[in-house]
């Protein structure tokens, strides 16, 4: 569905992203894992146009939607939970979910699918009118992967959505995640809990320094003894 | 589950009707001040109307799309100009260009006062936009620098512009088109187009571009056309507010579109709350009555003790002191970003009966 080629984004004189190659099959969970400043967040926001790149381009559905902008390719099936939450505080549950659908035009189908996010996160709909600035940070999470659905993506890209979260949150925020797959949207993680995403990840790939070094099925890459050492903590 | 359901629906309608009785009280109390009124204290009454709009498109702005702006006083200059040039007969443009002769396209166009009105809007929407554009790639301070910068080269132009704008002898005798009714219906248009906004899907995108820009456009929606559409319509009632103005003092010159114009109406804005339609109500009604209640303050006073020669300008440190009170005190102003409903006033007097310890 997603295909990414030779992918290039420098910051100035940093080159963030050298060159990656990366693909995201229909209907798949595709984990891509790294350490801090590899530039897991730059593939990201480069694929939905907030970043421009330097080279390469991406394809979705073998279209070319690299150079785009972003609001043409959230209208095309591709949206972004960013990085820490980014809900809009002081805009209410339910004023969070419709800006999610800002793209679309069909009101009962917005309608409908507020009701599907409220029935994937009943604790949302206890706080519809409440501010989002004031939800606890796994219902900030919530809201935030609500609205990511309320555009009714194809592909929906989430930026650490385990960031900061208890342990309980967390496993509920990654059943939430197969869930959201076995509907049939297909999801691109972006995490630094290695273990979880891989977990629930079809394929996996390691992302260090702005190169992909290594690549695999989740399971494989579990059992990897460099991902092993690296990422999930292992002593040797 | 029953008594809530039915507990609320009797609610709704409840706090509806409440709402269309105050506003059939409030129209009545108009139609009785234009009658009975003496002429300062109607106009005092007209001057809250107009406040109300320059509140609120400056709300627009400042409180729901998170531009701050500071050049408003410019594009209410560009609406009185425009407004007065399209209604004066040629005969009283006349007498006001004594010194340079009016252009002559401009000589013989008189037109009634509403198309003017919205001409006047228009034509500041449209320099709204010009200067937008640009100075919108700039955020926070720097926006505030090159809107204020902008509001005085308006300014600037308008004074030095004399075939046209008749420079800074300005101009007098504009007709008394600020009626009662004219400017309370515009008031009134501008009240209820500032909640049907906030009720669609734009004014919503105008608020998620206020709290995180990233985030709006991450969810497809087109940040920099946002920000351009707010100026340019907070641009078009700033013009209208202008317009209005200037028929009810029938004077306008380009000395009384300084910053300090834009001050007053941010103070406005500020002690209302940023980001509430009713505080921007409620703080232009209860500053402009103020500023004129206060002119006392400005005056020679005998205060046995002491005496003053007359301070100009001393009403306004009772504006500061407000203003301080405020920050120390209540921070997000009046309303905060909150709006006035019926439940709220009922709130506060029950929090008042059981007074508790629980303070928000």
């Amino acid at each position: 569905m997603l295909e990414i080629k030779s992918l290039s984004v420098h910051y100035g004189g940093i080159h963030a992203l050298q060159g990656i190659d990366l693909s995201v099959p229909e209907g798949k969970i595709v984990t891509l894992i790294g350490a801090n400043g590899a530039g897991k967040s730059t593939t990201l926001r480069s694929i939905v146009g907030l970043v421009k790149p330097t080279g390469g381009k991406v394809l979705l559905r073998d279209a070319v939607i690299s150079g785009k902008a972003t609001q043409e390719i959230v209208q095309m099936g591709v949206v972004l939970v960013p990085e820490g939450r980014r809900i809009f505080p002081n805009l209410t549950v339910e004023e969070n979910l419709l800006l999610g659908a800002y793209a679309r035009n069909d009101k009962e189908g917005v309608l409908k699918d507020i009701n599907h996010v409220y029935a994937l996160f009943p604790r949302l709909k206890e706080r519809r009118t409440q501010k989002g600035g004031t939800l606890s940070g796994g219902e900030q999470q919530m809201l935030a992967v609500g609205r990511g659905l309320m555009s009714r993506p194809k592909l929906l890209m989430m930026d650490e959505p385990s960031l900061g979260l208890a342990p309980l949150i967390v496993k509920m925020i990654f059943e939430i995640i197969k869930q959201i797959n076995a509907e049939g949207t297909t999801v691109l993680l972006v995490e630094q809990n290695a273990k979880a995403a891989l977990e629930v990840a079809d394929y996996g790939y390691v992302l260090e320094t702005g190169r992909i070094t290594l690549r695999g099925k989740g399971q494989d890459l579990l059992q990897d003894d460099r991902v092993r050492k690296a990422y999930l903590g292992e002593v040797q | 589950m029953n008594a809530v359901t039915q507990k609320k629906t009797i609610a709704l309608p409840r706090n509806r009707l409440y709402s269309i009785i105050a506003i059939v009280a409030f129209i009545l109390f108009a139609f009785i001040a234009d009658r009975f009124f003496d002429a300062f204290t109607l106009r005092v009454f007209n001057l809250c109307a107009i406040y109300i709009v320059l509140a609120l498109s400056l709300n627009l702005l400042n409180g729901f799309t998170g531009l701050f702006s500071l050049g408003h006083a410019g594009f209410m200059a560009v609406g009185a100009y425009v407004s007065a040039l399209l209604t004066m007969s040629p005969q009283l443009k006349d007498m006001n260009y004594f010194l340079v002769p009016i252009v002559p396209w401009l000589h013989n166009v008189t037109i009634p006062f509403l198309p003017a009105l919205i001409i006047a809007g228009l034509v500041a929407a449209l320099v709204g936009f010009l200067i937008g554009a640009p100075v919108l790639r700039l955020r926070d301070d720097y926006l505030a620098i090159a809107t204020l910068g902008f509001g005085e080269i308006i300014r600037v132009l308008i004074t030095n512009a004399q075939p046209i704008t008749n420079g800074a002898q300005g101009l007098k005798g504009l007709p008394r088109f600020s009626t009662t009714f004219a400017v309370w219906a515009v008031a009134g248009l501008m009240i209820l187009f500032m909640v049907l906004l906030m009720r669609s899907s734009y004014g919503r995108a105008m608020k998620a571009v206020r709290d995180d820009e990233l985030a709006a456009e991450a969810m497809g929606i087109n940040v920099f056309r946002v920000k351009v559409t707010s100026f340019t319509v907070s641009s078009f009632w700033a013009g209208v507010g202008g317009a209005l103005l200037g028929h009810m003092i029938t004077t306008i010159d380009p000395k009384m579109f300084t910053f300090m114009l834009t001050f007053n109406i941010l103070l406005i804005v500020v002690l209302g709350g940023i980001g509430s339609i009713s505080g921007s109500v409620i703080s232009a009604v209860v500053v402009t009555i103020l500023m004129e209640a206060l002119r006392f303050l400005d005056e020679p006073m005998n205060l046995v003790i002491f005496k003053t020669e007359g301070m100009p300008g001393l009403r306004m440190v009772v504006f500061s002191i407000l203003l301080m009170v405020m920050i120390i005190y209540r921070q997000r102003g009046l309303m905060g970003n909150e709006e006035f409903s019926w439940d709220m006033l009922r709130g506060l007097f029950v929090k008042k009966g059981r007074k508790g310890g629980d303070h928000v």
